[in-house]
């Protein structure tokens, strides 16, 4: 039985401006990410990616089409109700700023528990928990500027995907990083999708995107191309050492 | 690089028989470059006759084992800091066929150069997921540091290569723009289409 679908797009359009200066940001997009995996989006500038995660993350709404997270088909919420998906069920990793600089570690994961209603205590917990999948607890009460920027962004990951929050969405989460602190951060990303979670990660680099179950290809507001989902580890094995 | 320079290398460590160097050789190297026995011996025959490795003296236990002379310590010193020769460019398969891309008119139209470089694209990010698959693996075994760099070499070749499709389809969309546009589409879009060229790249590296 394969894991539930956590994101659901649904031939996806989003058209913006009217008549002669219509732009076609997105066209007929199909794409579903379920529990436990990591998908990545590709493609160059003005392809339409930032659109898309927009989209899957309820920061906008599809002109065509359907966009549904968890069981809520994010286009019927009005803006209070989306607000609340967003708030609720998605997290984001940005490139950078994603913490809040006046916070330590430990609160900037507890802020959205907070938000959530729990107690400052059961946050704190729930917070030093989170952190320690990230592989950060000793850093807990660090502030923002006195972490490295992988750090920062083991931290967001783990706000990102602390309490009842199953969808993560990366806008180029390691874009400046350099290549073995880049690569931990996917580590990171990796293990917590794996461990329960679905991730859908936007990046230029092609090393990064590596780490995805599927790579999908944007060109013009259009899927052009997807890597598939990865073969069984016994042929893995014989391409590697064939190559 | 060949057998025989990474038997020196192993030697230089401790003396052993040549089933050992088999052994360690292939675990050392992530298991990327197989050898049988009879390589093993001749390899290390050729070693002895050159002078480089000599057999144990009144070593009593086992087979025979071998150590380096101090011709084969120098050697084996120098091996790691030459330089490994890049070859004179390959015929390489994937550049041609862009090359020919650009250039042929089959029924008079031209290829669609963009599908081709998709089609490459979508199969070298393929490869690079598989790798990186097989390195997320080679992470949890205490033993992985060899085949995970083994990994990475293959990993940041395919990077390349997708660094460099990207750069060749800017680069034809900009020619494309000063020049009358080709009609379209020789090559189909369609995913199932994309050719599987994983094998025969394969024998090439």
């Amino acid at each position: 039985m394969s894991a539930p679908v956590v994101l659901r797009m649904t031939a996806v359009g989003r058209v913006h401006g009217h008549g002669a200066a219509e732009v076609h940001a997105l066209r007929g997009v199909d794409l579903e990410v379920r529990m436990g995996e990591l998908v990545a989006v590709m493609g160059p500038s003005g392809s339409g990616k930032s659109t898309l995660l927009n989209l899957a993350g309820g920061l906008d709404t599809p002109t065509s089409g359907t966009v549904t997270v968890g069981r809520d088909d994010v286009g019927s919420l009005d803006a209070v109700a989306r607000a609340r998906l967003r708030r609720k069920h998605v997290g984001y990793v940005f490139q950078d700023l994603n913490l809040v600089p006046a916070l330590t570690a430990l609160e900037n994961v507890a802020l959205p528990l907070e938000l959530d209603g729990l107690s400052a205590r059961r946050a704190r917990a729930e917070a030093t928990a989170a952190l320690a999948t990230v592989g950060l607890d000793d850093l807990a009460d660090r502030f923002p500027d006195d972490m490295s920027g992988g750090q920062a962004q083991r931290v967001a990951i783990a706000r990102a995907l602390v309490g009842p929050r199953r969808l993560v969405l990366a806008d180029e989460p390691t874009g400046a990083l350099d290549s073995v602190t880049g690569e931990a951060v996917m580590r990171v990303l990796r293990q917590r999708v794996d461990a329960g979670a679905a991730g859908l990660l936007v990046t230029h680099d092609a090393r990064h995107a590596a780490w995805a179950d599927r790579i999908v290809f944007l060109r013009d507001g259009v899927v052009v191309d997807s890597t598939g989902a990865a073969a069984g580890p016994d042929s893995l094995l014989h391409r590697a050492v064939r190559a | 690089m060949s057998v025989r320079q990474g038997f020196l290398a192993l030697l230089s460590e401790r003396p052993m028989h040549g089933y050992q160097l088999r052994q360690e050789f292939e675990a050392r190297t992530g298991g990327t470059w197989p050898l049988n026995i009879g390589q093993a011996y001749t390899t290390l025959q050729r070693l002895q006759r050159d002078g480089l490795v000599e057999p144990v003296a009144d070593d009593d236990e086992g087979p025979e084992r071998f150590r380096l002379t101090d011709a084969g310590r120098a050697e084996a010193d120098a091996w790691w800091l030459s330089p490994v020769e890049r070859k004179a460019p390959a015929r390489d398969e994937l550049a041609i066929k862009l090359a020919l891309a650009v250039t042929v008119r089959p029924d008079g139209h031209g290829v669609d150069v963009r599908a081709v470089i998709q089609h490459q694209r979508t199969e070298s990010l393929r490869a690079l997921r598989d790798y990186t698959l097989l390195k997320r693996d080679a992470a949890d075994d205490p033993d992985g540091l060899a085949w995970s760099l083994v990994l990475d070499s293959l990993i940041f070749a395919a990077e390349a290569e997708v660094r460099w499709l990207d750069h060749v389809e800017s680069i034809v969309a900009q020619a494309a723009g000063t020049r009358p546009a080709p009609a379209p589409a020789k090559v189909p879009t369609k995913i199932s289409a994309a050719p599987r060229a994983t094998a025969s790249r394969g024998e090439r590296r």
